[in-house]
């Protein structure tokens, strides 16, 4: 797996909460019907023009709000990485469990305008703006929260260990 | 360098002799609280082992009595969990039902000293019993159940000291509507409240303030240990249990003082919690279709007496819709024998079954376009309590019954001035 990954940005600002990612009203769904209502209240029409591969900035408290699998929808439509000036320690531990990969990093939001490309370096925690040359510094993730963000997340750890069942069709 | 009430629990847990901020702990998990959301299909995983079933407690909340056949069929899977691996703690839709988190209360399953997780973010709550409690994600709660253990990142502390007393008709919603319009935001640190004015704060009062945590994005929300809590956990569960206090030279991130006599009651503004607190005057006369009062935040006893003292020989206003959730059948059963439900009944309330119900826009109570709504509850986001285009003011369950009275948000003064008995 490379160390360095670069993708499209779409800008966020702060406290976005995980209602917004995951509406209640799909909460009961299924997870192609959540990944659909991703964003529907504050901007609708955004799963239609996000690509895989994409990346979110965010402002302060990325995620902030309930524990339900929000980060799994945004992993879902095709983000590819979330950076944001900090992020909610609940959903962080989502990110971790359902293999999103998501960086903390101050300033990033002021650093980037949508559209932009952004590299992100795993070998040292830095973020470059392609389009301004901008560096910033990010927080280094512990390792082993890394490798699970980056290898799909936690079930994956548990089926191979025969504490869980290998996964069936879900669909509600 | 001595440590936090948090960071001696997470210590003692992680079997390290100190724990500082930045550290990544792995802990044993003492109680692992399941609700029925974690056995919706989205969300479950077919467990086939289990660790402790002794840790595991099994509680139907969100959507209890089921509200539709994908509920219906998390019940059925929850059930099966339960029969499979002997759950003993067992709160299926019945006498001992209720939101899990007023339930833990109830039953003191948050013991002093140890770690709980469940995966919903008010899990916090457990706090105001000296208890590691903290929201996780789904996987969190299979991984807990399967290996007994779970990670945490050990963030800094702020210390709130709490000096003097409420005015009446002024309740510990309040308080925090006054830290989260105040401070904001407290993403990847522990909040501990103590001091002085704690002796005159009951437990449910407590547990207000911290529940209300997850809206602080705190990591956790721990309360010092007193007697009023080790007595009442002592009456309530026999297992064994040691309180953990934080030492002289604890390291705070910073120390606040709030004076819970300068309190006074607050509003917050619709769409998020933090830094959107204003004082009542500054909205009084927004009309209202619903007033909702209840959740794990604000379904306590205390939140009914206070509801129905406000409400006492009144009606609730032409047009507007008063619902109150009492966030436990062994509540509710309470509030019966005090005459509060009938009083609130009477005044023209819908009293309901213990549920998460209304908070979460789940299966009662939901708002539709452009309805304006006040709540004591926990979250007022965008859409949370139903359509998007409705706003939701939230408040204290004083401030929410005085406003259902006027059919407008209206400062509870003129009906709490005489103190409750």
């Amino acid at each position: 797996m490379s160390d360095k990954i670069a993708g499209r940005v779409w800008k966020f600002g702060e406290n976005i909460n995980t209602d917004l990612m995951l509406p209640g009203h799909v909460h009961a769904a299924s997870e192609e019907e959540q990944a659909r209502a991703v964003f529907s209240a504050n901007r609708p029409g955004w799963v239609k023009e996000v690509r895989h591969g994409d990346f979110i900035v965010g402002g302060r408290n990325y995620g902030m709000g309930s524990s339900r699998p929000a980060a799994r929808s945004i992993r879902n439509v095709g983000i590819a990485c979330l950076i944001a000036d900090s992020i909610n320690g609940l959903f962080f531990r989502n990110c971790v469990n359902f293999g999103m990969l998501a960086i903390e990093c101050p300033g990033v939001s002021a650093a980037f305008e949508e559209g932009q490309t952004a590299e992100v370096s795993l070998a040292d925690f830095t973020v470059r703006n392609t389009t301004t040359g901008q560096v910033l510094k990010a927080l280094p993730a512990p390792e082993n929260l890394l490798a699970l963000m980056r290898g799909g997340g936690i079930y994956p750890v548990l089926e191979k260990q025969g504490l869980i069942a290998p996964k069936t069709n879900t669909a509600a | 360098m001595g440590m936090t009430i948090i960071e001696k629990i997470l210590a003692r847990a992680s079997g390290a002799k100190k724990v500082s901020p930045g550290d990544l702990v792995v802990v044993d998990v003492d109680t692992a609280v399941f609700i029925d959301n974690a056995f919706l299909p989205a969300s479950w995983r077919e467990v086939l082992k289990v660790h402790d079933p002794s840790k595991i407690v099994v509680i139907f909340d969100h959507r209890a009595p089921a509200s539709d056949r994908v509920s219906a069929g998390s019940h059925v899977t929850g059930r099966a969990f339960v029969k499979r691996f002997g759950i003993e703690r067992f709160h299926d839709v019945g006498r001992e039902i209720g939101i899990a988190h007023v339930v833990v209360s109830d039953r003191a399953y948050a013991l002093p000293g140890t770690v709980l997780v469940c995966a919903d973010s008010h899990t916090c709550s457990g706090g105001a019993f000296n208890c590691a409690a903290r929201g996780v994600g789904a996987p969190d709660m299979i991984y807990a159940a399967t290996t007994g253990k779970t990670w945490f990142r050990v963030g800094e502390t702020i210390r709130y000291d709490l000096e003097g007393r409420l005015a009446p008709g002024v309740t510990t919603k309040d308080v925090f509507l006054h830290i989260a319009g105040e401070f904001g935001e407290h993403a990847n640190q522990n909040v501990e409240f103590g001091g002085g004015g704690l002796k005159h704060l009951s437990l449910n009062a407590r547990r207000t303030i911290s529940t209300m945590g997850a809206e602080l994005s705190a990591e956790f929300a721990t309360f010092e240990a007193d007697d009023l809590l080790l007595d009442y956990v002592r009456k309530r569960n026999p297992a064994p249990f040691e309180a953990q206090y934080a030492d002289k030279d604890a390291v705070y991130k910073e120390r606040r003082t709030i004076a819970l006599d300068a309190m006074e009651p607050l509003v917050a503004l619709p769409d998020t919690v933090v830094n959107n607190s204003v004082k009542i005057s500054k909205v009084a006369g927004e009309k209202i279709d619903q007033a909702f009062i209840g959740s794990c935040a604000n379904g306590t006893l205390d939140d009914l007496k206070m509801a129905a003292h406000v409400l006492k020989g009144r009606r609730v206003a032409a047009g507007v819709r008063l619902i109150v959730t009492p966030g436990s059948q062994e509540i509710y059963r309470d509030a019966l024998r005090a005459g509060y439900v009938e009083t609130l009944m009477e005044a023209g309330a819908v009293v309901t079954n213990a549920t998460c119900g209304a908070c979460g826009g789940g299966h009662m109570g939901v708002l539709g376009p452009n309805e304006t709504c006040i709540t004591a509850s926990t979250r007022n986001f965008k859409g949370r309590m139903g359509d998007p285009s409705a706003r939701i003011f939230m408040a204290s369950p004083a401030t929410v019954a005085a406003s259902a009275v006027a059919g407008a948000i209206t400062h509870p003064g003129e009906f709490t001035r005489e103190a409750l008995s």
